[in-house]
């Protein structure tokens, strides 16, 4: 975590989860794991977020609120899908109301699995996340160089 | 007459955990009307029924919540098993009380902490979730889970526990409960908690009575209603005094569920005490024939299972109505009338688990 030099704020959204992730997600903020520790806070608001989780195989209902949750939060962005709903559909994927898995909605970056997802491979989960928002920060970076220098020309 | 407007709240919000929306009809800050609107988690599953064996569906059916996934699960098994005329062990029979209990005091905790984050008090809100760890620990250990749980089965349980392992954890209770005296003497005592919560969202006995209130928010208006007095599994053997409350305001379902969380350890160390020795599960065979009606207290009142099977392996019917579901009414006569800053608050204390309601 050494290239981490601003804290990530997280956004969770529950996209037709069983609850069980979701309280796992809260698990992970409170003392015995405490990744507030890291600068990493809970938020609300999707404009204030960077790392957004989501929990659940996603159905026709709450897809809509899942992309608009998304398209709020401002780039770099990444999206982690927390417990095997979330990854695949799980135990849930042959239900008539199901999607399965957040990927057929939004792009994922980092898949977390688990029944539920152990509050250990969330925190792991949000660290792999950070690698790649920081390359997505940096690829930014240059691209908009790049444009830069185009406009100069 | 003020104008009217209309406020949405949710399905994404702060305050909540899972999304459940409300139309909240406003006149300046009063709140004079609100509109429910759900299904943001339907998954369907009472259809996989016809897809998954009767034994295998006691995963899917614990899945039906993550928070009090135990009781989905037992309740489920206690009907095939009725359906079935099967006869549990009894030791099998104390060993589901135990987890059940257990379940109640790591959902009541959860409650406890969400409920004060709520009201913005944000430390007593870690304080009860770092209590709460204790108890998933010896879910964990007894398990294999911390969650879900998956160690009921039909006609018994899939796992033991050794004695010595239930003396160690009545043990643990005494250092459990100590702690948890200490953080509910904080919110009943409290004067700025007792403050913010009193005469917030009245709810009167006869409203909660007529509209189907059930569990701690039907508890919390004085109506005496509680399904392990039935004495459904091992309950009959115990004893245990039905605790209620007579303010019918936020404050009152807080004292319920903070006065409540004694009773699940006295119930665990009587159920420690009494469990008897021998087999755990017996075998099954055959495939449920006819319908039952299964009902039992979940952290949040009272759970039904309907299921119906005709002779083979798949059921025909699974049906499930949940606690917060008959609270739903309730929360919308308390939030008439109430300040649009109160609505977090009020929407938490009935424990919406959403993920139930909508299945």
């Amino acid at each position: 975590m050494t290239y981490l030099k601003k804290s990530p704020w997280l956004l969770h959204y529950d996209a037709s989860s069983c609850n069980g992730c979701d309280i796992e997600v809260l698990a992970a903020l409170t003392p015995l794991y405490d990744v507030e520790r890291f600068g990493i806070i809970n938020t609300g608001n999707p404009k204030h977020a960077d790392i957004f989780l989501v929990t659940g195989s996603v159905n026709t209902q709450n897809k809509q609120v899942l992309i608009n949750t998304y398209e709020q939060i401002p780039e770099p962005k990444v999206v982690i899908a927390i417990g095997i709903c979330a990854t695949s559909g799980g135990i849930f994927r042959e239900c008539y109301n199901i999607l399965g898995g957040i990927d057929k909605v939004i792009p994922v970056d980092v898949y977390v699995t688990g029944c539920a997802a152990r509050p250990e491979s969330i925190i792991d989960g949000v660290v792999t996340a950070l690698g790649i928002l920081e390359q997505k920060r940096l690829a930014m970076k240059t691209k908009t160089k790049t444009a830069r220098a185009a406009d100069a020309r | 007459m003020t104008k009217q407007i209309i406020v949405p709240f949710g399905p994404q919000h702060p305050v909540l955990p899972e999304p459940i929306h409300l139309d909240l009809v406003l006149e300046d800050e009063r709140v004079v009307d609100v509109i429910p609107s759900i299904g943001y988690i339907h998954r369907g599953f009472e259809k996989l029924v016809e897809k998954r064996e009767y034994t295998e569906y006691v995963y899917i059916a614990e899945r039906t919540c993550g928070i009090c996934s135990f009781i989905h699960g037992a309740t489920y098994c206690q009907g095939i098993e009725q359906i079935m005329n099967i006869d549990v062990p009894e030791r099998a029979q104390y060993l589901r009380v135990i987890w059940s209990e257990y379940s109640r005091l790591h959902s009541h905790l959860l409650w406890l902490g969400l409920f004060a984050d709520s009201f913005g008090f944000e430390n007593l809100f870690m304080n009860a979730w770092r209590i709460r760890e204790r108890i998933l620990d010896v879910m964990e250990q007894t398990t294999g889970g911390r969650v879900i749980q998956g160690s009921c089965k039909i006609g018994g349980v899939r796992r033991d526990i050794a004695n010595e392992k239930l003396d160690e954890m009545r043990r643990d209770l005494d250092t459990t409960e100590r702690e948890i005296r200490d953080l509910t003497t904080v919110f009943l005592q409290d004067n700025s908690i007792k403050h913010r919560l009193r005469n917030v969202g009245r709810l009167s006995k006869e409203d909660a009575y007529h509209l189907g209130a059930s569990g701690p928010t039907a508890r919390g208006s004085g109506v005496a209603i509680d399904l392990r007095k039935t004495g459904y599994g091992a309950y009959g053997k115990l004893n245990f005094q039905l605790v209620t409350d007579s303010c019918g305001d936020c404050y009152g379902r807080c004292a319920v569920r903070a006065q409540e969380l004694f009773t699940s350890i006295d119930l665990i160390r009587q159920a420690i005490q009494k469990i008897p020795d021998g087999p755990i599960d017996i075998k099954v065979s055959g495939a449920p024939n006819g319908e039952f009606f299964t009902r039992a207290e979940q952290p949040r009142g009272e759970l039904v299972h309907y299921l119906k099977g005709n002779g083979t392996k798949f059921l025909v019917r699974s049906r499930i109505r949940t606690p917060t579901l008959t609270n739903i009414p309730p929360l919308v006569r308390m939030l008439q009338g109430c300040e649009l800053a109160d609505v977090p608050v009020i929407v938490l204390s009935i424990d919406p688990c959403i993920s139930c309601t909508e299945r």
